[in-house]
């Protein structure tokens, strides 16, 4: 059943899915999205380091990835500058270095559109095995850090006050991210992750009276539109890594009209 | 310190970017004791309360903590994200690990009990307070302190409030801190109480310290 490269895609995005719902669900609860984008553009230069350092590309990703979340946490505390200032620095820096570097290995042909746009039609037996593993380990973190991260979403101080170890569970939920952006490159390319970050989350919230359901919520959204979007792809012969995130969209809206089906609208507004 | 001393502050003062928030404040907190922090807007009051929890550091000064000391936080204001679903209990249990019935007995310690499980964001200013303070008892904390627990509380409101906090002190013989920006408030129920002074007022007054 592996052997056929559209179940393997099914399996890889149904993995990614699962994890990217309940971390999205973060990412939007602490306002992260252009943060998860700045690591995404980073992982183009991860690119480049790991062809330079001749090392797997979702290693060289991480680490790359990795080192831009400490440089975050250190230019906040230090420099004083808005956040999105300083994402803006190194979400472009980053990709503006990795391109340029890149461009010193004339013999190294790099697919760039597979990274921009994400190639699930050409996962390997391999990529399944980083995905479902990996995966694993990333949601038994997420579950460990749970309610610390949490209670440092509602109030820093709280956290603080109640030795929960707020700027641990911030760093470490920084390496999350770092992690399955790294994993999830790919599948649906930089440009599109924080799509499957945001999207199912936000259509999960509409469902959800606690976090815990909609992190659920937000997975289960997250494979409803990966089998939706291959499907679509494949019988309108579209590309698969847009073609899911517009299943995505198409799951959003969707739960948007008042057509008085979905649940009694707690938007909690 | 003896051992009912919770924290024991000399002299302490902040200094962000060369500007006093405040100075010279002398502070002790003992079990069973309600201490209050006074002033107008702009004295310090709630970086003084941070500073003594350890959330600020401190410039000048010595601050003494028991070890270990448990707080119940009361914060003046969350502004929870819309996008971030979370009922009352939810709420209460994120205070760590407690049983059902547990979260029951302080939700009806405060009268929320009667709510059922509404979504946080439905809760008036007191109703709020009221799940802050129920969620500080929960963890039976040695020192519950509180940022103006009567911001957007109306009189009888307040009342209720007191009564409350009095109550755990009676109960649980914790050390209490409140702030309040109108003594009137508070009058009823201070054992000890420091009046923050904004700096620019108190150089006038020792115009030789400064």
């Amino acid at each position: 059943m592996l052997d056929d490269f559209f179940i393997r895609a099914l399996i890889a995005g149904i993995g990614l899915a699962i994890v990217t719902g309940p971390v999205g669900c973060f990412i939007v609860w602490r306002r992260l999205a252009y943060f998860g984008e700045t690591i995404a553009h980073s992982s183009l230069l991860g690119v480049a380091v790991a062809i330079l350092c001749d090392v797997n590309l979702v290693l060289g990703i991480f680490f790359t990835a990795t080192v831009v979340v400490f440089i975050v946490f250190l230019l906040e505390r230090r420099e004083g500058l808005p956040t999105d200032t300083i994402l803006g620095l190194l979400a472009h820096g980053g990709l503006a270095l990795g391109l340029v570097l890149l461009s010193f290995f004339p013999s190294v042909r790099i697919d760039l559109h597979a990274l921009l746009f994400g190639d699930i039609l050409a996962v390997s037996r391999q990529d399944l095995l980083v995905i479902w593993v990996g995966g694993a380990i990333a949601l038994g973190v997420l579950c460990w850090l749970w309610t610390p991260l949490l209670l440092t979403t509602i109030s820093s101080d709280l956290s603080r006050v109640e030795s929960r170890k707020p700027l641990l569970s911030k760093v470490l939920f920084g390496i999350l991210v770092a992690a399955v952006i790294a994993v999830a490159v790919k599948i649906v390319g930089v440009l599109l992750i924080v799509a499957l970050l945001v999207i199912p989350a936000a259509t999960a919230r509409r469902f959800a009276s606690v976090p815990e359901t909609m992190a659920i919520g937000a997975a289960l959204v997250g494979v409803v539109s990966v089998a939706g979007g291959l499907f679509a792809s494949l019988q309108f012969d579209t590309p698969s890594g847009p073609s899911i995130v517009v299943a995505a969209l198409v799951c959003f809206v969707l739960t948007r009209l008042p057509l008085g089906l979905f649940g009694k609208g707690n938007t909690g507004a | 310190m003896t051992s009912d001393m919770l924290i024991d502050a000399r002299n302490i003062g902040v200094n962000l970017s060369n500007r006093w928030i405040f100075r010279h404040v002398d502070l002790a907190i003992e079990r069973g004791k309600v201490v209050c922090v006074i002033g107008g807007n702009g004295a310090g009051k709630t970086t003084c309360v941070r500073t003594l929890l350890g959330l600020v550091n401190h410039s000048e000064g010595t601050i003494k903590r028991a070890d270990p000391l448990s707080v119940g936080f009361v914060p003046q204001k969350l502004s929870i994200t819309p996008i971030l679903p979370v009922t009352i209990r939810r709420l209460a249990a994120l205070a760590g690990k407690f049983k059902s019935g547990e979260i029951d007995e302080a939700l009806s310690a405060v009268g929320l009990d009667e709510l059922g499980n509404p979504s946080v964001s439905t809760l008036s200013g007191g109703e709020f307070q009221r799940l802050m303070l129920a969620r500080a008892i929960l963890r039976s904390p040695d020192l519950l302190v509180l940022d103006e627990p009567a911001q957007g509380v109306d009189v009888s409101g307040v009342e209720v409030l007191n009564k409350l906090i009095l109550g755990v002190r009676d109960e649980t013989n914790c050390g209490v801190l409140m702030i309040s920006h109108d003594i009137e408030l508070v009058f009823d129920i201070f054992d000890d109480v420091l009046v923050l002074i904004p700096h620019e007022f108190e150089k006038l007054r020792h115009s030789d310290t400064a």
